[in-house]
């Protein structure tokens, strides 16, 4: 009797065996008459996201200025150290990068430059078509980075919001109360 | 003596035209493979080089040919030069024995559709893909590289699990032919041919002769994943070229078998014999690519257990049913 529901049990597996080999089969052959998804890359560029990770740029605030204060953090926080640059000072006390050069043979487009930049100077655009056959030519200087417009967010403005002491009073900073008197809190 | 001379340069102009045309339809089945495995898996294939990808085969045979030979360091050099050519002769010469078409007449001298029609033609066809093993296994050996050498013990027990199912189930189709000779063999496949008198046969032998051909599924000589390629891991150049050529000019072979011994050769009606045989082979080859594109890899012990403990007893089984049969038959 047990031999019996053995046997039994092995031609199931063999049917069921079977039928899975006919839809596997089956489903191969009718994919070959689909029309393959494939995306032929140089005569059909499909759109990127607009965050995805391609060649850096420096952009600028509203007014027209350079963002970036040259504070160095890119630069620190790039684990295979291919952004450079000198800070200085202009006469009305902010700071600017003298010369600042990435050297895109060893960027890999981690996209921390992006997160540390305290002032969104530093971004990474969707464009990543840049391979050069010399590699002399894939080190971008400042000029070479700075763009006319202000990436991602274009409206905002680091002084506005924090930074130097020169551009007006207390209580000027966008989103700042005026500063309290102290002396109004008393019972 | 001029008949002697005569035949000499008959078989030579006979082979070299076989081997042309099996070159030139082994590039370009490399490339339908490639086409319709891609169209299987809803890509295109290659389709830069020319129309559709049509000079494909050109462009990978000048890479090939301009590619640096590199020989490993510690090689057996002469062992390792000498393995591709081994997988290459070989299968090129099993095609020898292969029957393309009838006997036809050119001018006044009769000449057969066969480079040679050698009488014991399906024993000296186990033998040739006997000896291609030793290609891969030699070739893994003297590699000096471990997944090379691990490719090559690994096809040789492969060959020696594969090749007894693959004799035996060829055994009823000899009883039922009579002859050892693949002519003989078509000519006793006249009314309907074996796959329909055999159909367990022709399965038994497309397994196992898959596996003797090293295909997915029991592609495991030279399983990327964990081999790298196997057996022709530090070959480069046309001596990997080689290696490649006898995997394709292998699956001819294996179609050309399956249609001569099961599918009635070169005969059909309305079209010419050849192109016949020619549709055979196709449709087999194309078969082999419908199955490399939808199956997985075996793993090493289901392939053993695979070719010792299920195709071997099937096929001694087979050979005695089918004798019992004939003997009852006769009687």
């Amino acid at each position: 009797m047990g031999e019996v529901m053995e046997k039994k049990g092995a031609i199931k597996e063999l049917w069921k065996g079977l039928q899975a080999l006919a839809w596997g089969f089956s489903t191969t052959f009718i994919h070959l008459f689909k029309k393959p998804v494939t995306e032929q890359y140089p005569e059909q560029k499909r759109s990127l996201p607009h965050r995805s990770r391609g060649r850096i740029i420096l952009t600028r605030d509203p007014d027209g200025q350079e963002r970036c204060v040259a504070c160095y953090l890119c630069s620190a926080v790039c684990p295979v150290s291919c952004i450079s640059m000198q800070s200085a000072q202009r006469q009305d006390g902010r700071r600017y990068a003298l010369w600042f050069r990435i050297n895109f043979a060893r960027c890999i487009f981690c996209g921390l430059c992006e997160e540390a930049c305290p002032t969104l100077a530093i971004q990474l655009t969707p464009d990543f078509e840049m391979t050069r056959r010399n590699p002399m030519d894939l080190l971008y200087e400042k000029e070479d980075l700075l763009v006319e417009h202000g990436g991602k967010d274009k409206e905002y403005n680091y002084y506005r919001l924090a930074g130097v002491q020169v551009t007006g009073p207390k209580g000027s900073h966008q989103g700042e109360k005026p500063p309290v008197d102290p002396m109004s809190n008393m019972p | 003596m001029a008949q002697w001379t005569e035949a000499v340069f008959l078989a030579a102009i006979k082979s070299a035209l076989v081997i042309l045309v099996l070159l030139g339809i082994a590039a370009y089945l490399v490339l339908a493979e490639r086409k319709i495995l891609a169209r299987l898996q809803v890509r295109y294939g290659p389709n830069r080089a020319g129309p559709r990808g049509v000079l494909q085969p050109l462009a990978d045979m000048i890479k090939l040919l301009t590619k640096e030979d590199t020989i490993p360091a510690g090689a057996d050099k002469v062992l390792f030069l000498m393995a591709p050519a081994v997988v290459a002769a070989t299968v090129l010469m099993s095609f020898a024995v292969v029957p393309w078409g009838p006997e036809f007449a050119f001018g006044d001298t009769k000449i057969k559709g066969i480079v040679a029609d050698v009488p014991v033609g399906v024993l000296y066809l186990f033998a040739m893909s006997s000896l291609a093993v030793y290609g891969v296994a030699l070739g893994g050996w003297a590699s000096n590289s471990k997944y090379s050498l691990l490719g090559g013990v690994r096809g040789a027990a492969q060959m020696i699990s594969y090749e007894l199912s693959m004799g035996l189930s060829l055994a009823p189709v000899v009883m039922i032919s009579g002859s050892f000779s693949l002519v003989s063999i078509v000519e006793a496949q006249q009314g309907i041919p074996f796959a329909l008198v055999q159909p367990v046969s022709l399965v038994l032998f497309f397994l196992s002769s898959m596996a003797e051909t090293r295909r997915i599924p029991f592609d495991l000589p030279e399983a990327e994943n964990e081999l790298v390629a196997g057996y022709h891991t530090e070959y480069s150049g046309m001596r990997f070229g080689l290696f490649f050529l006898g995997e394709y000019v292998n699956i001819l072979v294996l179609g050309a078998l399956v249609a001569t011994m099961f599918l009635g050769g070169w005969k059909g009606p309305v079209l010419p014999p050849a192109i016949w045989f020619l549709l055979k082979v196709t449709a087999v080859a194309f078969l082999l690519i419908w199955i490399r594109g939808t199956l997985p890899r075996f793993r090493y012990d289901q392939l053993m257990h695979l070719g010792w403990k299920l195709l071997l007893p099937a096929s001694i089984l087979n050979v005695l049913a089918t004798g019992a049969i004939l003997a009852f038959w006769e009687s």
